[in-house]
């Protein structure tokens, strides 16, 4: 069978198509086995995975925890919070002494961009990155392409309409890198302030009218807008944002077709999605978080599978 | 390459519809019986007996197509990982008695992998293992075939490859081939 081009998935920019495809098809059999009365397969119970999260995380963490123990690694769990860090320990310094308790992967949230790739450069385990700041979430746009790929049959051809807070968004860049590998067209759609200045150049369509994006595309993926990364004000006030750029029932039966909406949570109900379009029958956002466990599963046992 | 044939179309029929009969006898009606085709190749022979079966009985049976690739015992220290298949198994199989399907004994290991995985889906009651080719003195583990079509004595560099018609091979046919080297 093939194997992944990569020892780590510190991004989706490393990736190849193949790659993308061989995780798919192998969440596709996690998937069902998530569906089983037991949920639990025996693939990983010589390995041990270090979950090292130097910045918050609900989901993403519990998602991978989930997905670690499906698959019968063990598990420790590091938040910095409680730490060393606090001390004054250095990064490699954290995780070389977690590695030297024999663990095998490490999974790893950091709030600066590119914390992974320079420790994937120091370190011999296999490393998951689960955010480096406004950089890349991997597995985030991984469950968002399968999502659509499980919805709509096909991501290729697809149009995808990214909505929201484009700039501190490391879901957007990792969504934009994925869904181009996979033949989608994406568009942008935010407030200027909130687009990167050379956001073209990554190919994508830039609007920033959030009913132009609706009409024009079969997905809207709302991003949520991330208070904790703006020390500025990027725009007058959530109100504002909201009824300019929140998405609505009344926005949606204004469009001339049905649109897909997801979004990587946690929402700001009444913020950039409303509750009445979140807990539509257009919204995928629970399959979103069902998917977010097979598609780790797969990145995990498809890692561990290299020699 | 050299090549021997074991089992020829006709034979390999007369092997399968030995099979229903036998299935049968000593499973009545299947009101209590599920049968399970191990992936990929098992799941091939599973349903050619389900096929046969219809035109012998018209009995409602009762099966599924079972992957134990995330069971293997030799994850990691292969090569290459496999390439998991689908598992179809749209019942449970607690209480019940379990047929398990496939085309080749070799090691043992893949059967023991698919009664890991089987118990998944429930406790059965009873197993049993239906294969179609039995290479004898290879095993790794105490397993052994309640039903077969015939047992072949083989050597370490040799490997038995069924082929089916409808894989687009010429005919239905069951080979002893050397590996090469």
């Amino acid at each position: 069978m093939q194997q992944l081009s990569t020892r780590h998935l510190l991004g989706i920019k490393n990736l190849n198509q193949e790659d993308i495809q061989l995780i798919f098809e192998t969440a596709d059999s996690f998937k069902e086995v998530l569906n089983r009365p037991i949920k639990k397969v025996p693939s990983l119970r010589d390995i041990t995975i270090a979950n090292v999260f130097f910045e918050n995380s609900t989901r993403t963490k519990l998602s991978f925890e989930l997905a670690e123990k499906r698959l019968s690694a063990d598990v420790v769990n590091f938040a910095s919070g409680s730490s060393s860090v606090k001390k004054g320990e250095t990064l490699i310094d954290t995780v070389n002494n977690i590695l030297a308790m024999k663990v095998d992967m490490v999974v790893m949230r950091h709030s600066s961009p590119g914390a992974p790739h320079f420790l994937s450069r120091h370190i011999r385990a296999n490393i998951v990155n689960a955010g480096d700041g406004t950089h890349e979430h991997p597995t985030q746009a991984l469950l968002d392409a399968f999502s659509i790929r499980e919805k709509l049959g096909d991501v290729a051809g697809k149009k995808v309409a990214i909505i929201g807070d484009i700039l501190h968004s490391r879901v957007a860049l990792s969504n934009i890198f994925c869904l181009q590998k996979l033949g989608a067209e994406v568009m942008v759609c935010g407030p200027a302030t909130l687009l990167p200045k050379y956001i073209r150049d990554l190919g994508v369509q830039v609007e920033q009218e959030v009913f132009k994006a609706l009409q024009w595309c079969d997905v809207a993926n709302v991003l949520r807008i991330q208070l904790e990364r703006q020390q500025i004000k990027y725009f007058p006030s959530l109100r504002e944002y909201s009824l300019y750029y929140g998405v609505n029932k009344k926005l949606l039966n204004r469009l001339d077709k049905e649109i897909v909406i997801m979004h990587p949570g946690p929402i700001n109900r009444g913020v950039e999605l409303n509750s009445d379009v979140a807990d539509s029958e257009h919204s995928i956002i629970l399959q979103q978080v069902e998917n977010g466990v097979a598609i780790r599963m797969a990145v995990l046992y498809l890692l561990a599978g290299l020699k | 390459m050299q090549k021997r044939l074991v089992l020829d179309q006709t034979q390999l029929s007369i092997t399968i519809s030995r099979f229903c009969h036998q299935l049968i006898e000593n499973h009545d009606d299947f009101e209590n019986t599920v049968l399970l085709g191990l992936q990929p190749r098992g799941a091939l022979v599973l349903d050619r007996i389900i096929q046969r079966m219809q035109e012998i009985q018209q009995v409602s049976l009762r099966y599924g197509h079972l992957d134990a690739t995330f069971h293997r015992d030799d994850f990691r220290r292969r090569d290459l990982p496999l390439k998991a298949n689908e598992t179809k198994i749209d019942f449970l199989i607690e209480n019940k008695k379990v047929i398990l399907v496939d085309d080749v004994l070799y090691k043992g290991r893949s059967v023991r992998a698919a009664m890991d995985a089987m118990i998944a889906f429930g406790r059965p009651q009873k197993v049993e293992l239906m294969v179609l080719i039995d290479r004898k003195y290879t095993r790794d583990f105490p397993i052994k075939p309640d039903y077969f079509g015939r047992q072949v004595n083989t050597l370490e560099s040799q490997y038995v490859s069924v082929e089916w018609q409808s894989q687009g091979y010429p005919e239905d046919a069951i080979w002893i081939t050397e590996k090469e080297q």
